[in-house]
């Protein structure tokens, strides 16, 4: 079932008369609304009369998460709080990070979440357990508005208790289950302890975002719980989740970008990359009012494809993300993000391996790329032929994928440092 | 007939070798064969072990890559020319050997070589064909014990 028929297979020219139009109109409302933004637009000399079709989004300055946070609590708002109803917040380092929802936010919210959970298979009449976080965190309460517009029974259990959780599983029988993705791994073994079977649960359907995961946390959630695990993406900034979610292809993540316009650009040069390359996600939220934002650059790291999907939504659809621009760096010209090289080891290995990227350069000399990949029992030989063969796999298709020719290192296990179990990808020993 | 090799992934680091004798000193393992293949980059150590099992478990706890391949040990008549009769055999054969070395001491009269071939069985049955003595896993225990 499509949620919203009229915007989520609306064809693309038609698309973009639409989008246009919510863009002009969202230039100069927060123009004429947010002083922070008149600034911002005054001194990149935007002309408002300028905007008049959606491309014309390339003339608006971009909005940094440095932004919102030098802005704190309130300076982005384009409405005075007395309008505001809801306010949530983020924390990832430093300054929270504040939003605000107007009336009309809240139903745009209720309606892009509507349109996820439909998306990922959700049908009226279907009973939801929402194990997001309520709070000042957007998880929970963003769900539960989108079930509650698409008329689902809601089981509004929060995260955590999660013995109670799954006696309730059992109890209710709810068919949709809504968390991230590592609770509902830790939800298994929790499962396992108290001897129930997981796959005789009751869900058939999990959302799980909020966090990045990949194929290999999918296929381990789909076999453990007998469930068809989709992605659902958000950020708060932009509204919370609903920004985008897969449908039962799992082929591509549903931008509704009838309201959240995308674009994929270069990190370093801000320039739009090709449809299908990696690039930093941009959204312009066309049609928020509390606190709307132009250009607002992500940092996730995601590929769009704007061919439209099998389920018949027009709707572009961008990949899982693929890492974030902090981890970027520029080798002999060329962005290179540390998960492309997880993708290709994946690969070849089939398992998720531990690696490091050691960029470095002699005085008057190009970069030195050097890939260091800890040795695993399922690659490892007694044959130094076989592993070098290895190497010779990795070098190639590194170098088909990235462009640029690396230097493979094999190495021991845990000789790549780590720090709360997350390893350092990157060591740049360039001084630039 | 076929014994075990435990092999170790090792990178180019100064007492590595050292770290891996030492593990398996002190967990009373014997080492009755060795040798290093090695690249700019990394080596890879082969032994020949009296408990093979028990050299892996103590490798991996201690997190290194090992792993068991079965190899070949084979008599070699300590007199000049008696390695040559072997490869000979081979050779004429077609038995393409992967890698080998020589034991570190002497159990009989004659001397040890530790074979590698894609081909186990076939060289196997090659050799005994032409009364090569080959040794048993049993064999090498008692022989260490």
């Amino acid at each position: 079932m499509i949620f919203n028929e009229k915007f989520e297979t609306m064809p693309l020219a038609d698309l973009k008369n639409v989008q246009g139009e919510r863009l002009r109109d969202l230039a100069k409302y927060v123009y004429n609304n947010c002083p922070a933004y008149k600034t911002k637009f005054d001194q990149s000399d935007v002309r408002l009369a300028d905007i008049k079709c959606i491309e014309d989004i390339k003339q608006l300055p971009f909005t940094t998460k440095e932004d919102l946070r030098n802005s704190y609590p309130f300076g982005l708002f384009s409405m005075p709080t007395s309008q505001v109803q809801e306010i949530h917040a983020s924390r990832t380092t430093g300054n929270l990070t504040v939003v605000g929802y107007s009336k009309e936010d809240i139903k745009l919210w209720s309606e892009v979440m509507a349109r996820s959970l439909c998306c990922a298979g959700a049908v009226p009449g279907d009973m939801i357990q929402i194990a997001y976080g309520y709070g000042l965190f957007t998880g929970g309460l963003g769900a539960h508005y989108g079930a509650l517009e698409l008329g689902l029974t809601i089981i509004p259990t929060s995260s955590g208790q999660t013995k109670r959780q799954l006696k309730l599983m059992q109890d209710f029988k709810p068919r949709i289950l809504a968390c991230t993705p590592s609770y509902a791994m830790y939800m298994a073994e929790e499962a396992r302890e108290i001897g129930l079977d997981t796959r005789q649960s009751t869900w058939q359907i999990g959302v799980f975002g909020a966090e990045p995961w990949g194929e290999q946390m999918r296929n381990q959630i789909e076999k453990t719980w007998d469930i068809l695990a989709t992605d659902i993406y958000g950020l708060s900034e932009i509204i919370g989740p609903g920004v985008s979610q897969e449908c039962v292809h799992k082929d591509g993540l549903h931008m509704f970008s009838d309201v959240f316009f995308p674009e994929i650009i270069d990190p370093v040069t801000g320039n739009e990359v090709e449809p299908g390359q990696c690039g930093e996600l941009v959204i312009t939220t066309l049609t928020k009012r509390a606190i709307p934002l132009i250009r607002y650059r992500t940092r996730d790291i995601v590929s769009i494809n704007y061919d439209p999907c099998r389920c018949g939504r027009t709707s572009p659809r961008i990949s899982k993300i693929k890492g974030r621009t902090d981890d970027m760096i520029v080798v002999r010209g060329i962005n290179v993000f540390p998960t492309q090289i997880e993708t290709v080891l994946l690969g070849i290995e089939g398992i998720e391996p531990h690696y490091q990227l050691i960029v470095d350069r002699q005085a008057g000399q190009m970069d030195d790329l050097e890939v260091l990949v800890e040795v695993e029992e399922r690659i490892f030989s007694d044959e130094i032929k076989q592993l070098r063969v290895m190497e010779e796999k990795i070098h190639k298709e590194i170098e088909s994928i990235l462009g640029v020719s690396a230097k493979i290192r094999l190495v021991e296990p845990k000789t790549i440092a780590r720090s709360e179990g997350k390893a350092k990808r990157v060591i740049d020993k360039r001084s630039l | 007939m076929k014994i075990k090799q435990v092999s170790v992934f090792l990178e180019n680091k100064k007492g590595r070798l050292l770290e891996v004798c030492s593990l398996l000193g002190k967990s009373n393992i014997n080492i009755r064969a060795l040798s290093i293949a090695e690249t700019e980059g990394f080596g890879v150590l082969r032994i020949i072990v009296d408990k093979p099992e028990a050299a892996v478990n103590v490798l991996r706890s201690s997190q290194l890559v090992s792993n068991l391949t079965e190899v070949i040990a084979v008599e070699v008549e300590d007199k000049p020319g008696g390695l040559a009769r072997i490869l000979d055999v081979l050779e004429h054969n077609d038995i393409n050997i992967e890698y080998m070395y020589g034991f570190i001491e002497k159990f009989s009269e004659n001397a040890l070589m530790v074979f590698r071939f894609d081909d186990l069985e076939k060289a196997a049955g090659i050799l005994k064909a032409n009364s090569i003595k080959i040794l048993t896993q049993a064999e090498l225990g008692t022989a260490c014990n």
